[in-house]
């Protein structure tokens, strides 16, 4: 009883908060048809915003991927002065709210910031352009890979690394034979889940890349501009886009679980 | 190839795992660390293959000094208690693996792995994984693997400590067999002094950090140079204020001159052996070792005062 009381919370609560709007986003697109959903598509600012949101995730996903890596083995197989903090500051991203971490882009790269008068006198324009977003994407996506990878680092243990080593392999040998296939699953769910969160990043973004339409537009803020213009057609064939992606993660997520079970 | 340890000190914290050891294994020979948990057997035989950096001291390996040589550059096999298996590989990619990071032709590679397969019995399992393997035949696999590049030293810390009791006895007997034809010098770990004496040709008694004997086992029997070694390779008993071997004891049920009344409190038959406990007058216990012939002839009883005797015994400076 008290079991299918539970069933009955949970999947009542995820139909209502989460399953509900996605099938309202849906239903609104195509409630006259898929032209006007693919005319919205097809605009060129539209076409330009898909453009850079993906430049942007192709970018911050292989730099977050390797920098969560080797932050991980850092963490899991390293002793160092300030490794605790290092820890702890991985996870800042997920604390901070985007618009801060926005803002504080601004007292860096800036006209009157830290390192802004120095890059524009050297006409590197950082803010209302490609690098300030790219920058502002890497920071919010940068825990996942990292906090997916150092549990299993730590379940996995050192004992086949050092076997590895008095086999005769060396540091980077050890890492691509060893290390890396041993630890290839959390990798993967990691880039997953950093890929979902670049695609759909808004706040930081929105800070620090002043919204020029065709120019530093990205998928989530045309859907904000389509819907302040009176559009709501545009913005929700815009959100469709970003809600199969998400699905597809999704799918990605599960056909993967089960076989990470599988290896484990 | 031949392994010098010199004054070789390790700690870890306050804690003292090894000691200022100093020890030299003959070339080719089996050599046992025996001790046991946390006497520092592991951390040495780590310390001789790189795996550990020693605070103090040095390890010659053929006369040359290796002490900060890294693991990868000592030519060292190391077969590890839980195995080690490279689980994402099959038992062949295992095997292969020194090799392979030696870059060796891929034909040689292959006839080397057959070669292995075969003499660890593992042949017909080269496709499967690790976790489609025994203990037992993990562990084959983890000393095939160590073998292949041909290591000038093998190092085994408790390479049976996971196997169940039989396993371990059919493994051990195969390493004394294994190591009659690779003739590698081998030193390997173990807490445990049956097999310790059945496989090695010496051994190295450890305990809290320091060696306390090295030699043959029958040399650790004959003539143990401390309590602790005596206690420790053998049951021994303390016995009228001596150290006496189990089955250096008599028993006799009327009074031996020199003997100790003691009464029989439980009989256990061990195969041809009879194990008897007793308690002396003080209630302090002492164990016999006896044949199982001569305690039918006796016809002793669970309840019965007897007298215990030693044949031999033993009093060391430090009881």
């Amino acid at each position: 009883m008290s079991r299918f009381g539970l069933r009955f919370v949970a999947l009542g609560y995820l139909t209502v908060i989460l399953v509900g709007p996605l099938v309202m986003v849906f239903w609104r697109t195509f409630e006259d048809g898929f032209a006007p959903a693919w005319d919205a598509l097809s605009t060129p600012e539209t076409i330009h915003a898909f453009k850079l949101t993906f430049i942007i995730t192709a970018i911050a996903v292989p730099v977050n991927t390797v920098f969560g890596i080797v932050c991980a083995i850092a963490i899991v197989r390293r002793q160092f002065w300030g490794k605790s903090l290092l820890n702890a500051f991985i996870d800042l991203p997920l604390a901070l709210s985007p618009v801060v971490v926005g803002l504080s882009l601004f007292l860096l790269y800036g006209r009157e910031g830290w390192f802004g008068s120095w890059l524009s006198d050297h006409g590197i324009d950082v803010l209302f352009a490609l690098p300030a977003m790219v920058i502002a994407t890497i920071f919010v996506s940068l825990p996942f890979v990292a906090r997916e990878v150092v549990p299993t680092l730590r379940e996995v243990g050192d004992e086949q690394e050092q076997a590895a080593r008095t086999l005769g392999a060396g540091g980077w040998q050890t890492f691509w034979r060893i290390t890396l296939p041993s630890i290839r699953w959390a990798v993967v769910y990691g880039v997953i889940l950093t890929t979902a969160r670049c695609l759909g990043e808004y706040g930081a973004v929105a800070v620090v890349s002043g919204r020029i339409q065709g120019e530093t537009e990205t998928a989530t803020l045309r859907v904000q501009e389509r819907y302040e213009s009176f559009d709501p057609a545009g913005a929700y064939a815009i959100s469709i886009v970003l809600a199969v992606a998400a699905i597809l993660v999704l799918v990605g997520m599960t056909l993967i679980r089960p076989r990470e079970e599988h290896a484990a | 190839m031949s392994i010098i340890v010199r004054n070789i000190t390790k700690r870890f914290g306050d804690f003292v795992a090894v000691d200022d050891v100093s020890l030299e294994v003959e070339s080719g020979a089996l050599t046992a660390l025996l001790g046991p948990s946390g006497s520092g057997k592991s951390t040495l035989l780590r310390i001789i293959a790189g795996l550990e950096t020693p605070d103090a001291g040095e390890v010659l390996l053929s006369g040359k000094d290796a002490t900060a040589l890294a693991p990868q550059k000592r030519n060292v096999g190391f077969v590890f208690q839980h195995y080690a298996a490279f689980k994402h590989m099959t038992v062949r990619d295992n095997i292969a693996f020194g090799l392979r990071v030696r870059r060796r032709p891929r034909a040689e590679i292959r006839e080397r792995v057959e070669e292995l397969l075969h003499l660890v019995q593992l042949q017909g399992f080269g496709d499967r994984y690790p976790a489609q393997l025994s203990g037992g035949q993990r562990q084959r696999m983890g000393l095939a693997r160590a073998l292949a590049p041909e290591p000038e030293v093998l190092l085994l810390d408790e390479p049976f400590g996971a196997l169940d009791a039989r396993v371990r006895a059919e493994l051990r007997e195969w390493l004394r067999r294994l190591h009659d034809v690779v003739h590698v010098t081998t030193v390997f770990v173990t807490h445990d002094q049956e097999e310790a004496m059945e496989i090695s040709d010496t051994i190295a008694v450890i305990n809290h950090g320091a060696i306390e004997q090295v030699g043959a086992p029958r040399e650790l029997y004959d003539a143990p140079a401390t309590e602790f070694v005596m206690r420790f390779v053998g049951d021994a008993n303390l016995v009228g204020g001596a150290l006496v071997w189990s089955d250096d004891l008599e028993l006799l049920d009327e009074p031996l001159e020199g003997g100790v009344e003691a009464m029989i409190v439980r009989v256990t038959v061990l195969g041809r052996d009879v194990k008897v406990e007793l308690h002396d007058v003080d209630g302090a216990e002492i164990v016999a070792v006896i044949g199982r012939r001569r305690f039918d002839e006796l016809g002793f009883w669970r309840g019965q005062t007897v007298w215990v005797r030693a044949r031999r015994e033993r009093v060391f400076a430090s009881s």
